[in-house]
């Protein structure tokens, strides 16, 4: 496989191509501008959806690599590959970006810049931390994510409760910060691993050096806490939190769809294809903790969603709020919960991109995003109104659209290690259906507004997020297996190690 | 013959898969069609029906059992550890329900045709009232919990949808809210319940549990079990409206008619007492679970019909009948008799949406006026009406030989054998709910005309209503009978055959109290020999409590508001204000020290950020050019450096 095709990096070039290719656009062709962007995010969506369904089941582990060594003296390679663990990722990716370009489509000012910046580095650089297998490249293309995030705020945003200035800034502020310990932990590991002149970045060899006995617990521990802190704030982990809202709010909707929908799961990613697969001792005594902080999550920000007025809000404490049930399930630390954890994170994005892709179009059209100015958009806007109670019953994990199953997963394998925590996280549900039905009522239904009536439906370029996106909640609700088949065999292998610590655990008395 | 019954029973998958098919399709194609999308739902419907017959008799000629059912199923999902099945389960028990559940449905189906002419929803409404049969048909036929939980939910969203099918109405809206939260308070508990049985026993299945449960009791003793089962139980709780999670069930009124006769009166709303039907064994098995049934169940089927007594809604009216009659069915599975719930279940399906759907009429006629003391003298204006709902109140008040008599019968007679509190305050209950029936019944048809007979001229329904009205009326006359002759209870049943037998002080006793009860209503609210008000005015502050509902609604609401909405603005307050401060104010702090954090802090951080990039991407220029001493020394610059 190695040899053939390099479809992965075709998936890695393709925005990158097409962002190069508007670079030499003349500035005036605005609308050829977004056909590029459009081809080629449809290509890497294709090419996506073809590896998706191509995977081997029975083969398993890494498929489609690539490797090609980079800097041999350091141990960088330029390797790539995905498992059951990045799939989802990397296609759930795509779909955003994809939908993203369309949601985009309305752009006005300075559309060549917002494109590139959008698919160069942004796209590019959150789907290259899915496709590496090597961590040094995973670094440079989280880091390249920053920049992109950042103008892409302070230019194309808007300012409500916070100006958008402020909020481009505290993202990207705790971007970095959050880096930063990540940087600092992994070279730690870098270092620890092997001897030098052995180092590697390679993920599965540094998971192979905590499996040989290299990584003792009393470096695990201090090691895994770095990550914990920039995976966890990258996650939105209480109380590295408060980025996510103010952010989503000032950003504009394409950033949002992205921000909520991929870039949060490099944290949750993170967390378990380092955390737990090379440091699984480390993450066997952070878990309690991790389980705790999920738990916050999961409650604290449903509280704040039920008091929130602006809709981007009110989407955003929610996100906070289901990240917790990521931060769940990868803390049972069994092979149930994690699985439950890989497809939420999946989950959630496609559910989390069509809400902002839709609160961006009502916006654009109102000019408002207060839920009280709102009311009976039903009438005018049925297919944004249909897309809306989609997105709304799937965050409220309606059985039939894509987060029940994954959620019920997360349940499950937690219940077994926290019974108590798992029970105050099932709580959620109700506080989830409270703010989410006050939305879909308070925007959707009610008497007609006349002062509405003169507004479009969504329809040409808007209708493709909702299409796309409301597909794959329905898709992969009515038949979970499509994901939770992938997500179980990402997570199977790591079903050794934790069995190993389940038996530590009970060897050393345990917590 | 045996063929087509084969054939049924190995296409009985597809009895929930043609009304979802018709609601994808009037959804998809049918949209701007009234014509097509109610031929779709009404043709799906009605090829379910005549599976449904198809698998009952079946069911009855190989002799399915409880204990022996008749099981198709394929994976849904599985990861390594946990494994969940889609399917179908036939046993006697789905047996009846699919054929009630699509009979009532079909019948709906072709009322609406008449009662929702000329409404711009229409294919909407029929997409709607698809998706619900298909639901309703999903959790009938469930193999395991999982799927049980999946249409539970579904049929909670139809219904959601349904409450709220006048969306342009502010009330029709909260009501939907109201009901779907309501619902998911007791779904919190029978979520729980369901991951305590997957952890306990590894599987969710029907079957399997109904063999590991019993050897875990005598392992383990019944204390945790217990206390799943009551967590299972919430959910019924909520689905069938029992105290304190009934509120929703009232003000699900604010829905079409139909809708609130098929999915509110006949179905959706038994979908808890068929849980706990299905889990049986679960709480057969736990002696004090089941007298929290009981108890649940005999309150609240009091409780509704004291707060029946004093409304004005006709609608309303028949909502707390209906929650008082689910109290019945649940008493009678606290008191351990299945069969007289599942018989109940039956009769008062098909009265109580022949009630529902005369009172359609009534409203259909004059306008929506629903103020029983507005009405008055219909009669003679609507006498097919009147005579439908009249066969209504005799069958739900227990006069034989009406199809509530025999079912109800059984029930009073169950609750005898195990509790003497409990069948006196059923017995009481039986007779109050014959009283605010007929006080229901005579205050519409009887009496002078209290709406403007010059200008309103009430006539029945178009064909399709009256239509329906009489397979209703007919059914409600027949059941109890045919169930009690044919021997409903050596087929649905738990444990051995149950032979049916008309206690007859029972019945006697009963049907006496309901007959004086029905005497009673007469002379205050049909002849006018009495007068209310002053009935009224002595009951005083009880009369307050009854007409108010007991406050029930506005704990809720001030819970709500002072508690829930509190807490939300006070943690708000507190991410705003201390976990964002610590943030801001380390920013401060940063900004005051550093230079570089200053100039963070001035917006100039596109040039931080650009040149932070540009270092990053010559730093690996550099390393791999000047190889492994360059590297180390970046390593170490790199983790100090930021």
């Amino acid at each position: 496989m190695s040899a053939g095709f390099p479809i992965l990096t075709t998936i890695l070039v393709a925005p990158v191509l097409g962002a190069l290719a508007i670079v030499l656009l003349p500035r005036e062709a605005r609308q050829t501008v977004k056909y590029v962007a459009a081809f080629a995010m449809g290509t890497a969506l294709m090419l996506a959806l073809y590896c998706y369904f191509a995977y081997d089941f029975v083969r398993g582990g890494m498929q489609f690599t690539e490797s090609v060594p980079w800097v041999p003296e350091l141990g960088v390679t330029y390797a790539m590959g995905v498992d059951g663990l990045s799939l989802p990722m990397v296609l759930l990716t795509a779909l955003i970006g994809f939908s993203a370009v369309f949601s985009s489509w309305g752009t006005e000012e300075r559309v060549k810049e917002f494109f590139v910046l959008l698919l160069l580095l942004l796209i590019a650089g959150v789907v290259g931390t899915f496709l590496t297998r090597d961590l040094f490249i995973f670094l440079l293309f989280y880091e390249l994510v920053v920049i992109p995030i950042y103008i892409l705020v302070i230019l194309w945003g808007s300012s409500k409760r916070v100006t958008k200035e402020y909020a481009g800034m505290k993202l990207t502020i705790y971007l970095l910060v959050g880096s930063a310990f990540l940087l600092v932990g992994v070279l730690a590991l870098y270092i620890q691993a092997y001897p030098p002149g052995e180092r590697t970045f390679l993920m599965e060899g540094l998971a192979a050096a905590a499996a040989l006995g290299h990584l003792p617990e009393s470096f695990q521990v201090p090691v895994f806490f770095l990550l914990l802190l920039g995976f966890g704030s990258l996650i939105s982990m209480w109380p590295f939190h408060s980025w996510s809202p103010d952010g989503y709010a000032g950003a504009p909707t394409a950033v949002s769809m992205i921000h909520a929908g991929v870039l949060k799961k490099i944290g949750g990613y993170g967390l378990i294809r380092l955390g737990i697969a090379v440091l699984p001792l480390g993450a066997k005594y952070w878990a309690p903790a991790i389980a705790a902080l999920g738990v916050v999550n999961v409650l604290y920000a449903a509280f704040i969603a039920i008091s929130q007025r602006d809709l981007k809000y009110v989407v955003g404490y929610s996100s906070v709020s289901h990240m917790g049930f990521v931060l769940i399930g990868i803390a049972a630390l069994n092979v149930v919960g994690i699985s439950g954890a890989v497809a939420n994170m999946f989950a959630h994005g496609v559910m989390s991109a069509l809400f902002f892709a839709l609160i961006g179009y009502l916006y654009g059209q109102t000019h408002t995003r207060n839920m009280d100015e709102l009311g009976g958009l039903a009438h005018q806007m049925p297919y944004a109104a249909t897309g809306l109670m989609l997105a709304g019953m799937a965050s409220l994990g309606l059985p039939g659209l894509i987060s029940f199953v994954p959620e019920f997963t997360i349940f499950v394998g937690a219940f077994a290690r926290f019974p108590v925590l798992s029970v105050l996280a099932v709580a959620g549900i109700v506080l989830t259906a409270l703010y989410t039905l006050r939305l879909l009522a308070n925007v959707l239904f009610g008497p007609r507004q006349v002062r509405f009536d003169h507004l479009p439906d969504t329809g040409g370029p808007a209708l493709v997020p909702l299409v796309v996106l409301g597909a794959v909640l329905v898709v992969f609700g009515v038949f979970p297996a499509l994901l939770m088949k992938m997500a179980g065999s990402g997570v199977a292998p790591l079903a050794a190690i934790l069995d190993g610590i389940a038996l530590a655990a009970r060897m050393g008395g345990g917590l | 013959m045996m063929n087509i019954f084969d054939t049924a029973l190995q296409l009985s998958w597809l009895i929930p898969v043609l009304p979802a098919a018709a609601f994808i399709v009037i959804m998809a194609v049918f949209r701007a069609s009234n014509f097509f999308s109610a031929a779709a739902a009404i043709a799906a419907m009605a090829a379910s029906f005549l599976l449904s017959l198809g698998v009952a008799a079946k069911t009855l000629l190989a002799g399915f059992t409880r204990d022996n059912p008749f099981v198709l199923k394929v994976t849904w999902f599985e990861v390594p550890g946990l494994h969940i099945d889609m399917g179908v389960l036939i046993d006697p028990l789905s047996a009846l329900m699919i054929v009630v559940v699509t009979l009532v449905a079909l019948l709906v189906e072709i009322y609406s045709l008449g009662y929702m002419h000329g409404d711009g929803g229409f294919p909407r409404f029929f997409a709607f009232l698809s998706l619900f049969g298909a639901s309703m048909l999903g959790l009938v036929v469930a193999v395991n919990f999982l799927q049980m939980f999946v249409f539970w939910e579904l049929v909670g969203l139809s219904s959601y949808l349904l409450i709220g099918y006048y969306f342009y109405k502010i009330s029709a809206r909260e009501a939907a809210k109201k009901a779907f939260i309501t619902t998911r308070a007791g779904d919190f508990g029978l979520l729980l319940g369901i991951l305590a049985l997957q952890i306990m026993f590894g599987t969710l299945d029907f079957a399997s549990l109904d063999t590991l449960i019993p050897k875990y009791v005598k392992e383990y003793g019944d204390a945790v079990l217990t206390v799943v089962a009551l967590l299972i139980f919430l959910g019924p709780v909520g689905k069938s409206g029992q105290f304190p999670l009934h509120v929703w069930l009232p003000d699900a009124m604010e829905g079409p008619t139909p809708v609130s006769a098929l999915i509110h009166a006949a179905t959706m709303v038994v979908a808890g007492v068929y849980l706990v039907a299905r889990a049986y064994l679960l709480f057969h098995t736990l002696p004090s679970a089941l007298a929290v049934v009981a108890w649940v169940g005999g309150f609240t089927a009091f409780f509704a019909a004291a707060i029946a007594l004093t409304q004005r809604e006709i609608k309303r009216i028949l909502a707390y009948s209906t929650v008082s009659q689910l109290g019945y069915m649940m008493l009678a599975l606290g008191v351990g008799s299945l069969t007289a719930s599942m018989f109940h279940l039956m009769t008062h399906a098909f009265f109580k949406a022949l009630m529902f759907l005369a009172a359609g009429s009534v409203l259909h006629a004059l306008h929506d006026r629903a103020d029983i003391f507005a009405l008055g003298g219909l009669k003679k204006y609507m006498p097919l009406t009147w005579a439908a709902m009249g066969i209504g109140v005799l069958a739900i008040a227990g006069i034989p030989p009406f199809a509530g008599f025999f079912s109800k019968d059984e029930i009073l007679a169950a609750a005898a054998g195990v509790s003497l509190p409990l069948f006196a305050l059923a017995t009481l209950t039986a007779a109050m709910t014959a009283f605010y029936m007929a006080r229901m019944f005579f205050a519409v048809f009887y009496g002078q005309p209290r709406w403007d007979e010059a200008h309103e001229h009430p006539h029945e329904g178009p064909w399709p209503m009256r239509a329906v009205l009489v397979v209703l009326a007919a059914l409600a006359v027949t059941s109890g009978a045919a169930g009690y002759f044919l021997h409903f209870g050596e087929w649905v049943r738990f444990g051995p055959p149950h032979h049916a037998g008309i206690d007859w002080a029972i019945a006697g006793t009963s049907t006496a109290l309901s007959v004086l009860a029905i005497g009673a209503a007469w002379l205050l609210y049909g002849s006018g020999r009495w007068s209310p008000d002053t009935v009224a005015a002595k009951a005083g502050p009880l009369y307050t409590l009854s007409f108010h509902k007991f406050y029930v609604d506005e704990l809720y609401l001030w819970f709500d508001r002072t508690v829930v909405d509190s807490l939300g603005r006070i943690l708000a307050w507190f991410d705003i204000k201390v976990v964002d401060g610590v943030v801001n104010g380390c920013g401060r702090l940063a900004e005051a020290g550093g230079d570089r954090l200053r100039r963070l802090q001035t917006g100039q951080v596109q040039h931080y950020a650009l040149i932070f990039f540009a270092a990053i991407f010559l730093l690996v220029v550099w390393m791999a050019a000047a190889g492994p001493a360059a590297a180390k020394a970046a390593a170490l610059w790199g983790g100090a450096g930021l």
